[in-house]
């Protein structure tokens, strides 16, 4: 459990007033809040510090606890030995305060004060949860339910297909409790999609890479190429170059929330040259040369 | 009109504390649109969360309309931007091995 200097928090001096107390939680406050600053956790955080530091200093017998006990750990265990035979004696409400804090405050602030007992009796919205989810393209090309773990509790998820990297979605409710009957907060997920090796995604437009031997490319003919989900094929004209794209409508990713809809599949065809070319086709190379050049 | 989907504005003015010429402000300004159905005030139950933020910042933060207003402003025009951002980023994946 770290030392936490609230005065260094809000950036005021030891000898501040109740009004300079009062004028840089403001000011920070509208600097972190996270209203302001939504799906930021640094801020975040930073907003809980200065709420923490704010709820102290600006209590003044809170204050005098904190600057008695607070520059000393030893004296500041022997506080919380004393807070906690004296918390004992009134269990009901210390119950009370430890459910308001849900894990807003501090260790050091706990064992101090014991949770947020000097906040009064307004109504707060819970806390808003953050949280990442990995996955890879396979599992967002098609909707699927997933049960995510969050701080001990199962929530159900519809994971609607063709979500995307990056994309935040919001579950109203699934937050922190509230305090004092107020609303509970919201879950957000952040999607995190690894790149798929074979298939390169922007928005519901797929592409990918074919290789084609130099026969098929000079001469044409038919190719067997895969889709992300299944095999199509391909009428490969004669003389195709390296590079040539060909566009595979509707068979890209799904557009999100649009059932039944996809983008297209873009194919790059590479022309691979033979190697380890035998006598014979030597030959008949140079002889193709020498018509090339009449 | 699914009367529903409606929910009193008492029920914010009392859990609130806030009084009602709060919300008629917010509705003269645009911010929230407020129902009237029989003689009372509702709003919309996708606007409570709208609403909620706009009483958080008056109250924790003490900003008044105009600067709410700005705020929300700014904020809209963030997410937009983190939006082409995402998209922009994902167009780069394009390009990675």
């Amino acid at each position: 459990m770290a030392f936490i200097d609230y005065y260094k928090v809000l950036g005021i001096a030891k000898t501040a007033t109740e009004s300079d107390i009062k004028k840089a939680y403001r000011k920070l406050a509208r600097k972190y809040h996270p209203d302001l600053n939504p799906n930021d956790k640094t801020a975040e955080q930073k907003f809980k510090e200065i709420n923490e530091a704010n709820e102290v200093l600006s209590d003044s017998e809170n204050r005098v606890k904190y600057d008695k006990y607070g520059k000393d750990w030893k004296h500041a265990e022997e506080f919380d030995k004393a807070k906690q035979q004296q918390q004992s004696q009134s269990r009901s409400q210390q119950q009370t305060s430890q459910n308001f804090s849900g894990g807003d405050y501090s260790d050091f602030f706990e064992s101090m004060f014991g949770g947020a007992s000097g906040r009064g009796n307004s109504a707060y919205r819970g806390q808003d949860f953050n949280t990442e989810l990995e996955l890879d393209l396979r599992d967002v090309y098609t909707t699927q339910k997933r049960t995510l773990t969050i701080n001990g509790k199962n929530i159900r998820l519809t994971i609607p297909a063709g979500v995307k990297n990056g994309q935040v979605i919001k579950i109203k409710g699934q937050g922190g409790e509230g305090a004092n009957k107020g609303p509970k907060g919201d879950l957000f997920i952040r999607f995190v999609i690894a790149n798929d090796p074979k298939f390169k995604r922007d928005e519901a437009n797929l592409f990918t890479t074919v290789d084609l031997d130099l026969y098929t490319a000079l001469l044409g003919g038919e190719l067997l190429v895969d889709t992300f989900d299944s095999k199509v094929k391909l009428t490969v004209k004669p003389e195709t170059q390296s590079g040539t794209k060909v566009k595979l409508k509707g068979k890209g990713f799904p557009v999100y929330k649009k059932e039944g809809e996809f983008g297209d599949l873009y194919i790059t065809y590479n022309v691979v040259l033979p190697t380890q070319l035998t006598k014979k086709e030597k030959e008949l190379f140079q002889e193709l040369t020498k018509l090339r050049s009449v | 009109m699914n009367r529903e989907q409606l929910i009193p504005l008492s029920h914010f003015c009392e859990h609130y504390h806030v009084e009602m010429t709060f919300f008629r402000s917010l509705n003269e300004v645009g911010l929230i649109e407020i129902v009237q159905f029989e003689s009372f005030d509702y709003i919309h139950e996708h606007e409570s969360s709208a609403l909620e933020k706009i009483i958080r910042m008056h109250h924790e933060l003490e900003i008044n309309l105009e600067g709410i207003e700005t705020v929300l402003h700014l904020l809209s025009k963030i997410e937009t931007l983190q939006k082409e951002l995402i998209t922009a980023k994902n167009k780069l994946r394009l390009y990675e091995d």
